[in-house]
């Protein structure tokens, strides 16, 4: 078990970061939120290898593993860059490798690997568990305005549908940097993929979760470096306001809960790449880093007083993605839930 | 009681709500002393105790009555109203006090600039006096309503030379007057529903000033103490605000029910109860005087409160949470805190613990002016206003 960053992902980090502060600054990300993805990013990072990290090589990708996806996912919640990373790179994809035996599930890996297509998983992202069917309308579904293949679960198999032929009506999204659609395959023409698709599905989602613990942490680490930033900056009554032993108590809670969440979260990516103690070490990480993405968006607002109201300060941008990072693949109570049984404290009495 | 019961009857018997105009309707209960009882005679109250309210409101509304809106005229009811009534002239009452109730004139609030805000004290808009009257220049922010006001209430600096707290006077600004620009401010909600005010040359006669020249600091108090418990001390019936849209939302959601989000939503459902009966008993307290510090803690609890449980409400309603009504820029006629879906009030309520005060500041009024704790070593309540670091 390896809670450090390694030496690769410390480079790949410095690129991926290098490439969001030159196109997707918080003001960028701020001034474009209402036009959709920002496809002409999407294709750099594509180009990059950032969207096929956890595919192997024979797939086409990038041969890595869910531990350098994760370091890309923290990058990526740290500016809160409007890219179908989670429904295209984690989720389809996660859904497609685990079918790889399937020809045309092979050739869809490579291509979302060489960045010419992008796909979505047609659940609503609100998931968890159990595995919804793709039948008739599904609501809330992430990144699928973006998508040009649509990967469906439908009675226990997966088949993929050419988003053209299916009805995508985007929705007003809560979290404006990662639009959500509802999607309507009725009558679309599709293709079934060979080998288990609801195991696939379930693996996705628990990928899904891990992943977005590590999207959690990035955008915690940017709101507590803005409060932070902001307090030494800002005066009132002739001194600056971090100066107030009640706002450092709460910067320094709120470092606390990021060193504790980085920890589960780095937890999770590694279990996902290892495969040992990965459900536990999801819904570890799911559970807390959701909680304290919430709150270290929300202290953000808050202590940057009236400004953080406005929709000119990014702030919201942040407290809007955690808040629909929270319900994303299973609230912190429904991992919980999931986590009693694994860890034998059940809610029920035993007869 | 009784006489308050004949008042009522001999209003409705002379002015039908059924046949009579909205507005003539209001005037003639504000002249009747049936507008806010506790308010003097004259004034459009009949100096009763502030519990007898209710019986009226009760009573006029089962007839059927319009009300005053007063969620579109909370600035003007809840803080310039109590401030001109403890401290204005006769004059002021007289001109401000009936439009104000009635709703014809919207009220609002210039207190906050972009280098003054838990720092109020600190202001720098300066109010010069020139013959009968004043002429003011300085940025106001964060104003809310600023776009539907008449009138606003104004703190401004005459007296650069002296401590901050004690160069500042109290004004009535007529927000149609020229030289006041306001400019629209968007809120995380999407809307904008408060403004950016600048101030250039506005001439304001001194017949519109409140209190004495220099004494803008303590009426300020008058307002800042009702503005808190008209944001967090309102009287609400079992269930009422945010906690009601909670729960109705839970009943009307079976199937997302879990045990973790009941235990919370009952948490918070037993709080929002007790904080209702503090509300209650504060009133009882207070039902002769005038809100102290105590009130702050009742604003505390409302902001706590409405974010948990706005913010559970988001969570409990999963793939309907991550959707939002409408990121169009509006300008809202009221500021309704539980209106519209959960995703507004969830983000709108953030904005509790930051208006009015934010909570952090309410805790150190609680710490000092409550429990007497000391206050921090400052540096900058002795020196003259102009002299400060800035
Ligand atoms: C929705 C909304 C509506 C508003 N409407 C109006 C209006 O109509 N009219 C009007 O005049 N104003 C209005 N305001 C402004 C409001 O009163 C100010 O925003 C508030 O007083 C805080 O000032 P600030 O924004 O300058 O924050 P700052 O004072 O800069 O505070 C920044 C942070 O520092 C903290 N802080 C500051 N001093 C201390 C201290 N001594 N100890 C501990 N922490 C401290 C604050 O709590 C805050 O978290 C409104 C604000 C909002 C959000």
């Amino acid at each position: 078990m390896n809670l450090l960053y390694t030496d690769i992902e410390e480079d790949l980090r410095a690129s991926v970061a290098d490439l969001l502060s030159d196109r997707a600054a918080p003001a960028t990300v701020l001034a474009r939120i209402e036009s959709g993805a920002d496809t002409a990013l999407w294709g750099e990072l594509a180009r990059m290898g950032a969207t096929s990290l956890h595919v192997s090589e024979g797939l086409g990708g990038q041969g890595a593993g869910y531990r350098e996806t994760a370091v890309v996912a923290e990058e990526l919640g740290r500016s809160v860059a409007p890219v179908p990373f989670l429904g295209s790179a984690v989720l389809a994809t996660a859904v497609l490798t685990h079918l790889a035996d399937d020809p045309a599930a092979r050739a869809l890996l490579g291509r979302l690997a060489r960045g010419e297509t992008t796909a979505a998983l047609v659940v609503p992202l609100s998931s968890w568990e159990s595995v919804p069917d793709g039948r008739g309308l599904v609501r809330s579904v992430a990144d699928a305005a973006a998508a040009d293949v649509l990967v469906v679960p439908v009675a226990g198999v997966v088949h993929l549908v050419d988003a053209r032929d299916a009805v995508v009506t985007p929705v007003t999204s809560l979290d404006q940097t990662r639009p959500i659609a509802d999607v309507d395959i009725t009558g679309a023409p599709t293709t079934p993929l060979a080998g288990p698709g609801d195991d696939a599905v379930r693996a996705a989602l628990v990928a899904g979760a891990g992943i977005l613990a590590s999207e959690q942490v990035g955008l915690a680490q940017w709101c507590l470096d803005t409060t932070v930033a902001y307090l030494k900056e800002r005066h009132q009554f002739g001194r600056p306001v971090g100066s107030f032993q009640a706002l450092k108590h709460r910067v320094a809670d709120l470092w606390q809960s990021l060193v504790v969440a980085r920890a589960a979260a780095r937890h999770a990516a590694d279990a996902l790449t290892t495969g040992v103690d990965v459900d536990i070490a999801v819904s570890v990480a799911k559970s807390l880093c959701s909680t304290a993405a919430v709150r270290a968006a929300e202290e953000c607002v808050q202590l940057h007083g009236g400004i953080g109201m406005t929709w000119e300060h990014p702030a919201h941008l942040y407290l809007k993605r955690a808040k629909a990072d929270e319900i994303a693949l299973g609230t912190p109570g429904r991992h919980r839930a999931t986590l009693a049984p694994l860890v034998d404290l059940p809610l029920q009495s035993t007869p | 009681m009784s006489e308050i019961q004949d008042r009522v009857a001999a209003l409705l018997a002379a002015n039908d709500p059924a046949t009579t105009d909205r507005l003539e309707f209001l005037r003639a209960r504000f002249d009747a002393g049936l507008a806010w009882v506790h308010f003097p005679v004259g004034l459009g109250g009949m100096a009763a105790p502030r519990d007898a309210q209710p019986v009226v409101d009760q009573a006029l509304a089962a007839a059927g009555a319009p009300d005053n809106s007063p969620r579109r005229i909370g600035i003007g009811l809840g803080m310039a109203a109590p401030t001109i009534l403890a401290h204005g002239t006769d004059e002021q009452r007289l001109r401000f006090l009936r439009p104000l109730w009635t709703g014809e004139e919207v009220w609002c609030q210039l207190f906050s600039e972009p280098g003054a805000g838990s720092d109020l004290a600190a202001l720098g808009t300066r109010a010069r006096r020139d013959g009968d009257d004043w002429v003011v220049t300085g940025q106001k922010v964060w104003t809310s309503s600023a776009h539907n006001a008449r009138w606003a209430i104004l703190v401004a600096r005459t007296d650069p030379d002296v401590p901050k707290h004690a160069g500042i006077t109290y004004f009535v600004c007529d927000m149609t007057a020229p030289g006041v620009d306001v400019r629209p401010l968007r809120q995380i909600t999407g809307e904008a529903e408060f403004n950016e005010v600048f101030l250039t040359d506005v001439r304001i006669p001194d017949a519109h000033r409140v209190g004495e020249v220099g004494a803008g600091w303590r009426i300020a108090q008058t307002t800042l103490m009702n503005e808190r418990v008209a944001i967090g001390g309102r009287p609400v019936p079992r269930e009422g605000g945010m906690v009601g849209v909670v729960a109705d939302t839970w009943r009307a959601h079976p199937e997302r029910r879990t045990a973790a989000t009941h235990d919370r939503l009952l948490e918070l459902w037993v709080e929002s109860e007790a904080l209702r009966l503090a509300g209650i008993r504060l009133r009882q307290q207070l039902a002769a005087g005038s809100p102290g510090p105590e009130g702050s803690a009742m604003k505390l609890g409302f902001a706590r409160l409405a974010q948990a449980l706005s913010g559970l409400e988001v969570e409990f309603l999963a793939e309907d949470g991550l959707r939002y009504d409408d990121w169009t820029q509006r300008r809202p006629a009221m500021v309704d805190f539980t209106g519209r879906d959960a995703g507004y009030r969830y983000l709108r309520a953030k904005g509790n613990s930051i208006e009015g005060g934010t909570s952090e500041v309410l805790r150190n009024i609680i710490a000092e002016r409550v429990l007497g704790l000391p206050t921090e070593p400052r540096v900058d309540k002795d020196v003259p206003w102009k002299d400060l670091p800035r």
